[in-house]
C-alpha cells in the first residue's frame, strides 16, 4: 500500500543471501521488506512485503539501510545519529537496540565478510564493532568543509577500504580509507571545465580501484587509483580517461546514474533527449569497447533516477513500482556484434587473441573466459616482448628485431622461426606468431618475389591463428592464388571478412582445372564422395545404413534412368573437378553473415555463378542419396549449409540465372528436384504409421519361427 | 536386487504377486526393504528367503508413493485419499505413527528433507510441504500450475525431491522441471525438457546433480553449476540428454558415479558419468539389463523337450526335427514341426520362482511363493495326458530352485536356508521325501543354484553367501565345501564323465574343482595363472548355463545373453593380443593355416539375445532365442515422434 503513495524516494535496498529479498525503504519514514521471484522478477504484483517497520512520527532515516551478512541483522540510522539495530522477529521499530552517535553519519556500508562499517558525515569512519563498543566516541573531522558526495566499499584480500569522493566549491576530491592500516589517501579529481562529476561508481581489481564517473557532458570517465601507495605526498592529481560517450546518432543520453556489468558493459540509466523532441527516459547498456549502444528500454512512466544492479538484474523504480530486469552481457567480440559466430561444431578454432592485452600476465585468464579486458587501464597499442620465448635468442627482444630478419636470407631466416616455433607453449606465443606472420608478409609485399609458402602453410596448419591476426595473409595469398593456403585459412580462420570469403570464392571458381590438378590441395572433404575418375560410373561401395541395399535398388535405377536421364544427368555428375570441389567446399564451411555476404556475390560473374550453382545441386543431389543426408569424410558441407549457399546464390543472382540459357534448364531441374524431395518427406511421414504396424506385424510372425540350421564351431 | 560389487549380478530376485503392484521402493534401517502399491499394503521383503516377510494396510487405499527419512527410522507413504501417513520401523515390523493434515487429492510423490523435519508431497495440481512436527502444512499448498492457468488440463507432479537448502524440486506431466521456495511459495527456477510427462526425478548425495525420466524414453541430466567460472552463485542447468528407453523412464536413480534409469520398455540402464571415472576402461561402459541373469527355460535331452517358464504359467514344447545335413550356415527343412504340448497355467495370483523338466520328460514340477506342483507326463502316441502327482511332502517353501536328476528317479529342491531336499520320483506317479541336507555350519541364505552329476553321486548347491556345497547322494552326507570367492556364482555345472564342477563367477571368472580330490583341477590353476582373455572378462552379461560334450569331454559349452560358447580344454588359452571371437577369421582360412590359430574359446554370437541353449545330443545343440523386438509388441506404443522431414 506505500507503493501506492506517489511522493516517495527510493533511498536503499540492501540484499539477503541467499533467497533473494529486497529491502526496500520508501520514504522517509518507512520500510518495507519483499522477495522477488527467482524466474519472473517482474510480477512483484503477487508478492506480499514479509515485514515492514517505519520510525516514529518526526524522526527521519537518514540513510540507506542495510543488512548484516553475518548476523542478519538491519542496520537503519534516523535523524543522523540515531542507529537502530534489530532482526526479523523485532515488529516494532521503537523497542529495538538503540545507540545515539556523537557526530552525523553519512552512510552504513555492509560487507559481505568484513561486517557493517559506518562513514561520517566529517569524513571519520569506524567498523560497527568499534562503535558499538564506545557509541559516544570521539569522531575526527577530517574534510573540514567539504561535503560527501558518494561512497563504496570493497574487501581487498582481507581489509576493508572504503572510498568516497567529496566537494567542495566546484572542487572534486576523492578519499580512499583502508581501515585495518588506518591509512587515508587524498586526491584531487582532474578539473573539467563546464562539466562535473554526477554520479560514480567503482570497483576493486588486481589492487587498483577503477572509479567511473558520469560527468554532466554526457561522458563517462574512467580514473584509475592504485592501493598501494606508501608515499605520503601532498595532494595527488588524478587523471581521467574519457570511457565512453552517451550519444548516439545525434541524440544526447542525460545520464543520472550508471553501473558497471562486466568488463565491456555499463547500463547508464537517464532521459534521452534527441534535437527537437521531449526527452524520454530509458534504461541503456553500452559496450565500451565498441563504443556502442548495446541496447535500450523506453521507461515512459519515469523513474526516481537511481538504478541498482546484483545478480544480473537491474532494480529501479519506473512510475510507481519497483521493476526488476533480468539482463545478459553476452561475450563481447566482434564477430557477435557484426556477423554470425563461426558454427560451433568445429572445436578446432578456439582462441582469440587480443592485442590489447598482449604482455600482460593476465592473458592466460582473458583466454580461458574468451573475454577481452577492455576495462584495464593501460591501452598498449605497442607491443613489448618480455616474454621467455624469445629470451635465448639474441637480439629478438623486439618487435622491429624481427624485421630485421627481413634481410636475413631465407633459408637461415627460416630455420630461426622453426625454432622458435619449436619452443614451449606460452600464453603469448599466439600473438608471437602474429607477430611473425605479419612481418613475413611485410616483406613478401615489399618483394615481390619473395614468398615462403610451406612455412605459411606450416604456421596456419599447426596453430590457431584468425584472420584479425594476421590481415594480409589472405589478401597476399590471393594474390598469389596460394589455394591451398586458402583453403587451410578457410578451414581455420573464425573471422574471415565475407569480402575475402567472396574473393576466394571468385579465384576458386576462376581457376583452371588443369592448373589445379598439379597443386596439392587437401582432398579429404571430398574423397569420400567425388568419383575421381569421370569415366568410372561404378558406384562407390558404402556402408549402407537402415537396411538398404544397393544391389537391390539397382533394377529400379535402372529403369529411372532410362526415363528420366534429363533429370538425372545434372546432378549426378560432379561438375567440377575434386580439387576445385575441395576449395569449394572450404567456402561453404566458412562462417559468413547473409547481408555482408549479398552485396559481393551480386557481382560473380554469371558463368561462374552458373557453375557454382551447379556444384551446390550436385551436393544436394548426393545429400538427398543417404537416409540420413549426410555427405561422408571429413569436413564436408553439411546439408544446410549447401542450403543457405543455394537461396543466396539464387537471391543474388536470380535475375541473370533467369535470362541465361543453360541456366534455365538447371533451375527447372532443381525445382523439379527439390519438389520431388518435399513430397517424398511428406509421404514418408504419411506412411510412418502403416510402417510401423507392418513391422509390429513382421515381428509377431517372426517370433513363431523355428529353424535347424547348421552351425560349425572351429 | 542388483549387486554393484559383484559385477552388476542381479543376485536376488522376488517373484511378483498379480494384485500386489509395486509403486514404490525403499531402504530402510538399514537394509530392510519395503514396497508399497496400489493393493494399499505396505510390505517388507525377506531378502534372505527372497518372499514377502510381513505386510501391513496402509489404511489410505491405494498407495502412490513412499518415502524413508534420512536416518531409517520412519516410513511416509502417500495415498489415493489424499493422506500422509508415517510409519515407525521397528524390529520385526512396522508401526503406525500418525497422519499428516489429509486435503483432497492422491499424493502421487513423496519426498523428505534430509533434516527429517519436513516432508514434500506432490499431488495433482498442487504441491505440499509438511511440517513432521505439527503435521500440518504452512502455506497449506503451493499451485503448481500457476502459469498456465488459461490450459484447463490437470497438472500431475510425478515426483517430488526436498534439498536441504530448502528447495523442492518437481518434475510433472507437462514436462516441466521446476525448483521452488516451499517456504515463500514461489517458483525460483522452471526448466521445460519434453513435451511430454517427466516422470521420475532423483537427486545425487551432494545434491550437485539430478536425473529426470521422461514418457518419452528420453532422460536428462541436470547439474548445479556456477554463471561464470570461479562465481559463487550457481544454477541449475540442463547439461546431458540421453535416449536409452523407448517408453515411459519410471524410475531413476543417481548413485556417485552413475546415472541409473528403468523403463516401461523392461530395461534397466547404467550410465556411468565420465567426468567421475578416473579413466577410460571397463566401468565406464554404459551397461543395459533386459533379460533376467537366471534361467528360465529347461531341458529334457532325451525326451528332446523344453519348458518354458513364464511368469504365471509354463509350456512344454516338442522340437521340431530334420533328416538332412548340410554345410555351414544352411537352414535345413523340417520333417517335423515343433508341437506346443502343453500349457500348464499356475493357479492364484502368485508368479512361478522354478521349474524343470525331468530328463525323460515324463515330469514337470514348479513351485510358487506357497505351492508347489509336480505332474506326470505320459506320452500315448500324439497325445499326451497329465497328471498333478497327489500328496507332494509338505517342504518348506517357496523353492528356488529346482533339478532332476539324470536317471529321472530323484528330484532336488532348493530350499531356505541352505538346505537341499531329495525326493525320491515313484512310478507310476508319486513320490516321497528321501533327505534333507543342510551346510554343516548352517547358513540363513536361500539355496539358488542346483547341480547334480550324471552318475547319480555328487550334487552342488549355492546359496546367497555364494558358499558352494557338495553333498554325497551315495551315503547323505555333506562331502566338502569349494574354497570361498568373493563374487556371485552365476552358473554351475558337474561335468558327466570327470565329475569336475565348472563354475562361472559374475566377474566372469571360470573354475574347475574336482569334486573326488577336493581341490581345483590343474587345467584351473592354469587358467588362473594365465588370466583369462581381456574380451571375455570385460562381457557384462553373465554365464547362465554350463553343459558339456559326453563325447568329447575336453568340451564345456557355455552362453550368455550375446554369445554361445564351446571352451576346448585340449586348446591354448588365448593372450590378450590374440582375437578372442577369431571364427570368422579361422573360417576364411585354409585348413593348414587354422592349426596356428586356434584357441580354446570358440565363441558364436550368431543367436541373440540368447535366453538358454543346450546340448541334446553329441551333434546337436538347442538355442532359444528371445528378439527384443518381440517383447516390444507387446508393449503399449510409445508416444508418437517424427523421424521423417522437418
Amino acid at each position: 500500500k506505500y507503493l501506492g503513495f506517489l511522493a516517495f524516494t527510493f533511498m536503499g535496498l540492501g540484499i539477503r543471501f541467499p533467497y533473494f529479498n529486497i529491502l526496500i525503504q520508501i520514504g522517509c519514514g518507512y520500510l518495507a521488506f519483499a522477495f522477488c521471484h527467482e524466474k519472473n522478477p517482474k510480477s512483484v504484483s503477487d508478492q506480499k512485503p514479509l515485514g515492514c517497520w517505519s520510525v516514529k512520527h518526526g524522526q527521519i532515516i537518514t540513510c540507506p539501510v542495510v543488512c548484516n551478512f553475518e548476523t542478519h541483522e538491519y542496520i537503519a540510522v534516523h535523524d543522523d545519529k540515531v542507529l537502530r539495530i534489530w532482526n526479523n522477529k523485532d515488529i516494532n521499530l521503537d523497542k529495538v537496540f538503540k545507540a545515539t552517535l556523537s557526530a552525523d553519519v553519512y552512510r552504513v556500508h555492509s560487507l559481505p565478510n568484513g561486517g557493517p562499517v559506518v562513514l561520517f558525515k566529517g569524513g571519520g569512519v569506524r567498523t560497527l564493532d568499534v562503535l558499538l563498543e564506545a557509541p559516544q566516541q570521539e569522531i575526527e573531522n577530517i574534510i573540514s568543509d567539504e561535503v560527501i558526495k558518494w561512497s563504496e566499499a570493497f574487501m581487498e584480500g582481507q581489509q576493508p577500504v572504503l572510498i568516497f569522493t567529496t566537494e567542495k566549491d566546484g572542487d572534486f576530491f576523492v578519499y580512499i580509507q583502508k581501515l585495518k592500516m588506518n591509512s587515508l589517501h587524498r586526491y584531487k579529481l582532474e578539473q573539467q571545465e563546464l562539466s562535473k562529476p554526477l554520479s560514480f561508481t567503482a570497483y576493486i581489481k588486481n589492487q587498483i580501484i577503477t572509479l567511473l564517473c558520469l560527468y554532466s557532458s554526457d561522458s563517462v570517465y574512467k580514473v584509475l587509483i592504485p592501493l598501494q601507495q606508501n608515499t605520503e605526498e601532498e595532494e595527488q592529481i588524478l587523471s581521467k580517461s574519457l570511457l565512453l560517450n552517451l550519444s548516439v546518432s545525434g541524440s544526447v543520453l542525460k545520464g543520472t546514474s550508471f553501473v558497471v556489468l562486466d568488463k565491456d558493459h555499463v547500463a547508464v540509466l537517464g532521459s534521452l533527449a534527441a534535437s527537437g523532441e521531449e526527452s524520454k527516459e530509458c534504461l541503456t547498456i553500452w559496450n565500451t569497447k565498441f563504443q556502442t549502444l548495446q541496447t535500450s528500454k523506453e521507461l515512459p512512466l519515469g523513474t526516481s533516477g537511481q538504478l541498482w544492479c546484483y545478480e544480473e538484474k537491474f532494480f529501479f523504480t519506473h512510475g510507481k513500482v519497483l521493476t526488476v530486469i533480468m539482463y545478459k552481457c553476452e561475450t563481447s567480440s566482434l564477430a557477435a556484434a557484426v556477423g554470425k559466430l563461426k558454427d560451433s561444431q568445429t572445436p578446432d578454432v578456439s582462441s582469440y587473441v587480443n592485442w590489447n592485452t598482449l604482455g600482460d600476465e593476465e592473458l592466460v585468464v582473458s583466454f580461458q573466459s574468451q573475454q577481452s579486458v577492455a576495462l584495464k587501464s593501460e591501452s598498449k597499442m605497442t607491443v613489448s616482448y618480455n616474454s621467455t620465448v624469445l629470451k635465448p635468442m639474441p637480439c629478438t627482444s623486439e618487435l622491429h628485431s624481427i624485421c630485421c630478419f627481413q634481410d636475413a636470407s631465407t633459408t637461415a631466416f627460416e630455420d630461426e622461426l622453426r625454432q622458435l616455433m619449436s619452443k614451449a607453449q606460452m600464453p603469448d606465443f599466439q600473438a608471437t606468431i602474429g607477430c611473425v606472420i605479419t612481418a613475413l608478409i611485410n616483406r613478401c609485399k615489399t618483394n615481390p618475389k619473395y614468398y615462403p609458402r610451406n612455412f605459411l602453410l606450416q604456421i596456419v596448419q599447426t596453430r590457431d591463428l584468425s584472420y584479425s591476426l594476421c590481415p594480409d595473409l589472405m589478401a597476399v595469398a590471393l594474390e598469389k592464388k596460394d589455394v591451398h593456403l586458402l583453403q587451410i585459412c578457410l578451414q581455420r580462420f573464425p573471422d574471415i571478412p565475407e569480402e575475402i570469403t567472396y574473393a576466394c570464392l571468385k579465384v576458386f571458381l576462376s581457376i583452371s582445372e588443369a592448373y589445379l590438378q598439379r597443386i596439392d590441395v587437401n582432398l579429404e572433404s571430398v574423397i569420400c564422395y567425388i568419383d575421381i575418375e569421370f569415366n568410372n560410373k561404378e558406384v562407390k561401395t558404402e556402408i549402407v545404413e537402415n537396411g538398404f541395399s544397393a544391389e537391390l535398388e539397382q533394377d529400379i535405377w535402372d529403369t529411372k534412368i532410362t526415363k528420366e536421364t534429363h533429370l538425372t544427368c545434372d546432378g549426378e555428375f560432379c561438375p567440377v573437378g575434386p580439387q576445385k570441389a575441395a576449395l569449394l567446399n572450404a567456402v561453404l564451411h566458412s562462417a559468413y553473415s547473409e547481408t555482408f555476404l549479398l552485396p559481393h556475390l551480386k557481382n560473380l560473374p554469371a558463368q561462374q555463378a552458373v557453375l557454382f550453382l551447379r556444384y551446390l545441386y550436385y551436393l544436394y543431389v548426393k545429400c538427398s542419396e543417404k537416409i540420413n543426408t549426410t555427405l561422408p569424410g571429413i569436413r564436408s558441407p553439411t546439408i544446410n549449409q549447401i542450403m543457405d549457399w543455394m537461396c543466396l546464390l539464387l537471391d543474388a543472382q536470380f535475375t541473370v540465372m533467369v535470362m541465361l540459357p543453360d541456366a534455365k534448364e538447371l533451375l527447372s531441374n532443381l525445382h523439379k528436384f527439390v519438389r520431388a524431395q518435399v513430397r517424398f518427406y511428406s509421404e514418408l511421414n504419411k506412411i510412418e504409421g502403416s510402417l510401423r504396424e507392418l513391422q509390429r506385424l513382421n515381428h509377431q510372425k517372426d517370433s513363431q519361427t523355428y529353424s535347424i540350421e547348421v552351425l560349425e564351431l572351429i | 536386487v542388483y549387486n554393484f560389487a559383484a559385477n552388476y549380478f542381479q543376485e536376488k530376485v522376488i517373484p511378483g504377486h498379480e494384485t500386489r503392484s509395486v509403486e514404490a521402493l525403499c531402504w530402510a534401517a538399514g537394509d530392510r526393504l519395503f514396497g508399497a502399491g496400489l493393493s494399499g499394503d505396505i510390505t517388507e521383503y525377506d531378502l534372505a528367503l527372497l518372499c514377502v516377510a510381513r505386510s501391513v494396510d496402509g489404511c489410505g487405499g491405494p498407495i502412490w508413493s513412499m518415502a524413508a527419512n534420512s536416518s531409517g527410522t520412519q516410513l511416509a507413504i502417500g495415498c489415493e485419499d489424499g493422506s500422509v501417513k508415517l510409519f515407525q520401523v521397528v524390529p520385526g515390523g512396522i508401526q503406525f505413527e500418525r497422519n499428516l493434515d489429509r486435503r483432497k487429492g492422491r499424493i502421487l510423490c513423496l519426498s523428505w528433507h534430509p533434516s527429517d523435519t519436513h516432508i514434500a508431497a506432490g499431488s495433482i495440481d498442487f504441491l505440499r510441504v509438511f511440517d513432521v512436527c505439527s503435521g500440518n502444512s504452512q502455506p497449506e499448498r503451493i499451485m503448481v500450475n500457476y502459469h498456465v492457468l488459461k490450459v484447463r488440463r490437470e497438472c500431475i507432479v510425478w515426483s517430488i525431491a526436498f534439498l536441504s537448502s530448502g528447495t523442492v524440486i518437481t518434475s510433472d506431466s507437462f514436462g516441466r522441471v521446476q525448483f521452488w521456495d516451499w517456504q515463500r511459495g514461489t517458483l525460483m527456477e522452471s526448466h521445460t525438457v519434453s513435451t511430454s510427462a517427466v516422470l521420475s526425478l532423483a537427486v545425487s548425495e551432494k545434491e550437485d546433480s539430478i536425473i529426470v525420466g521422461t514418457s518419452t524414453g528420453a532422460t536428462y541430466q541436470f547439474q548445479l553449476l556456477p554463471v561464470k567460472m570461479g562465481s559463487l552463485e550457481k544454477r541449475w542447468v540442463r547439461t546431458k540428454p540421453f535416449q536409452h528407453h523407448t517408453h515411459d523412464v519410471r524410475a531413476v536413480a543417481h548413485s556417485s558415479t552413475a546415472l541409473i534409469s528403468g523403463g516401461l520398455d523392461a530395461q534397466l540402464v547404467i550410465r556411468p558419468l565420465m567426468e567421475k571415472m578416473q579413466k577410460k576402461g571397463y566401468d565406464a561402459a554404459l551397461r543395459k539389463f533386459t533379460f533376467p541373469h537366471r534361467r528360465l527355460v529347461s531341458c529334457a535331452r532325451k525326451a528332446r523337450l523344453l519348458l518354458f517358464q513364464f511368469s504365471q504359467h509354463l509350456e512344454l514344447w516338442r522340437l521340431g526335427s530334420t533328416d538332412e545335413t548340410g554345410k555351414d550356415g544352411e537352414v535345413l527343412p523340417l520333417c517335423r514341426m515343433p508341437e506346443h504340448l502343453v500349457q500348464l497355467k499356475s493357479k492364484g495370483p502368485e508368479h512361478i520362482y522354478c521349474s524343470c523338466v525331468s530328463p525323460c520328460g515324463s515330469w514337470v514340477a514348479y513351485s510358487t511363493a506357497s505351492r508347489f506342483h509336480l505332474y506326470r507326463v505320459q506320452y500315448e502316441g500324439d497325445g499326451i495326458s497329465i497328471k498333478k502327482v497327489p500328496k507332494v511332502p509338505k517342504l518348506l517353501l517357496p523353492a528356488y530352485q529346482l533339478q532332476f536328476s539324470s536317471d529321472s528317479g530323484s528330484l532336488f529342491v532348493a530350499s531356505a536356508r541352505g538346505s537341499v531336499h531329495v525326493l525320491q520320483l515313484l512310478e507310476p506317479g508319486g513320490c516321497k521325501h528321501l533327505h534333507t541336507f543342510r551346510p554343516p555350519s548352517g547358513s540363513p541364505e536361500a539355496v539358488y543354484l542346483l547341480a547334480s552329476s550324471a552318475d547319480g553321486h555328487w550334487l552342488a548347491a549355492v546359496g546367497g553367501d555364494w558358499a558352494i556345497h557338495i553333498y554325497d547322494l551315495k551315503c547323505f552326507k555333506h562331502h566338502c565345501t569349494v574354497p570361498t570367492y568373493s563374487c556371485a556364482v552365476t552358473a554351475l555345472a558337474i561335468h558327466p564323465v570327470t565329475n569336475n564342477l565348472v563354475i562361472a563367477y559374475s566377474d566372469q571368472q571360470l573354475f574347475e574343482f574336482s569334486i573326488p580330490e577336493k581341490q581345483y583341477t590343474a587345467w584351473s590353476r592354469m587358467v588362473q595363472n594365465c588370466g583369462l582373455h581381456r574380451v571375455w572378462l570385460e562381457r557384462d552379461s553373465p554365464i547362465t548355463h554350463i553343459t558339456f560334450n559326453p563325447k568329447n569331454p575336453s568340451h564345456i559349452l557355455l552362453h550368455d545373453i550375446y554369445m554361445f560358447c564351446v571352451l576346448d580344454k585340449s586348446l591354448p588359452l588365448p593372450d590378450n593380443s590374440a582375437l578372442l571371437m577369431n571364427q570368422s577369421t579361422l573360417k576364411q582360412l585354409p585348413e593348414t593355416a587354422r592349426q596356428r590359430q586356434l584357441h580354446a574359446f570358440k565363441i558364436c554370437k550368431k543367436f541373440q539375445p540368447l535366453l538358454f541353449a543346450d546340448l541334446l545330443d553329441e551333434n546337436c545343440l538347442v538355442m532359444v532365442e528371445r528378439p527384443i523386438m518381440d517383447i516390444k509388441t507387446q508393449l503399449p506404443l510409445p508416444i508418437q515422434q517424427k523421424k521423417f522431414g522437418t
